[in-house]
């Protein structure tokens, strides 16, 4: 392992922490699958680094995958919360069982 | 020239994980969704630009090489899809700080009269009378 490998993988755990941390802390839905999507894409550079530091490309196919996986995870989501949203009368789901919006939270301090 | 090229891999190869760290610190630290979505797109287009060509110095063989380029083409058609369904349904949802907005074009009042993309099938049929109507109002209006 050599210096520029430990700095890149410090770098990158850094970054995928700080990510857990927004998952973890919401406080909305969107907030957390924004920083899945994030994690993930740190988890394909991650697995990047690794292949070429070790000059392997044998994880260079599950890149591919991981990629679109993040695309169609986002994307199901927001159709999901989308398709709750029309069945409010409201506009924003407040009435249908979706907790509060961070705009009416933050906006009141 | 192998020592210089793999300077130049390396160098890629850091740019693009200091991106990542940016990109949680940016998550952890910023406002509302649209600001956080900002932050958390930077590795996601750069970053992963970045490493794949850091990546692709590295290997050697075309195989691996073409299988970045894929994954760097899918990062680019693929983020501002995804950016643009989720920043939607979280202006839709209130999780935007409109206060911070200095520009709100999407702002409008009551219920939706025309689809906008990310409708269910059994959705109810649209009303472009009534939304022309509203947006006339709303232009008339000071």
């Amino acid at each position: 392992m050599t210096a520029a490998g430990v700095v890149a993988y410090a770098l990158l755990g850094g970054g995928a922490l700080l990510a857990l941390v927004r998952v973890a802390l919401g406080p909305s839905l969107l907030d957390r699958v924004v920083a899945t999507d994030t994690l993930l894409v740190i988890i394909s550079a991650g697995l990047a680094v690794h292949a070429a530091l070790t000059r392997d490309p044998t994880v260079v196919p599950v890149l591919v995958v991981v990629s679109l996986l993040a695309f169609v995870g986002s994307v199901s989501i927001a159709r999901y919360i989308g398709g709750m949203l029309l069945k409010s009368s409201a506009g924003d789901g407040s009435d249908v069982g979706l907790p509060v919006a961070a705009e009416v939270r933050e906006g009141d301090r | 020239m192998t020592a210089l090229v793999d300077v130049v891999a390396v160098a890629c190869l850091l740019a693009g994980a200091l991106l990542c760290l940016t990109a949680g610190m940016g998550l952890l630290r910023f406002p509302d969704v649209l600001s956080r979505m900002h932050a958390g797109t930077k590795p996601q287009v750069l970053g992963v630009l970045l490493i794949m060509v850091g990546a692709a110095i590295r290997l050697h063989g075309w195989s691996a090489s073409w299988m970045l380029l894929l994954v760097a083409a899918f990062q680019l058609l693929t983020a501002p899809v995804s950016a643009h369904m989720v920043s939607r349904v979280a202006y839709r949802r209130r999780h935007v700080r409109r206060d911070l907005l200095l520009v709100d074009e999407l702002r409008s009042s009551g219920q939706d009269r025309l689809y906008r993309g990310d409708e269910p099938a059994d959705a109810p049929p649209e009303e472009p009378g009534a939304a022309l109507a509203e947006s006339r109002e709303r232009d008339e209006a000071p």
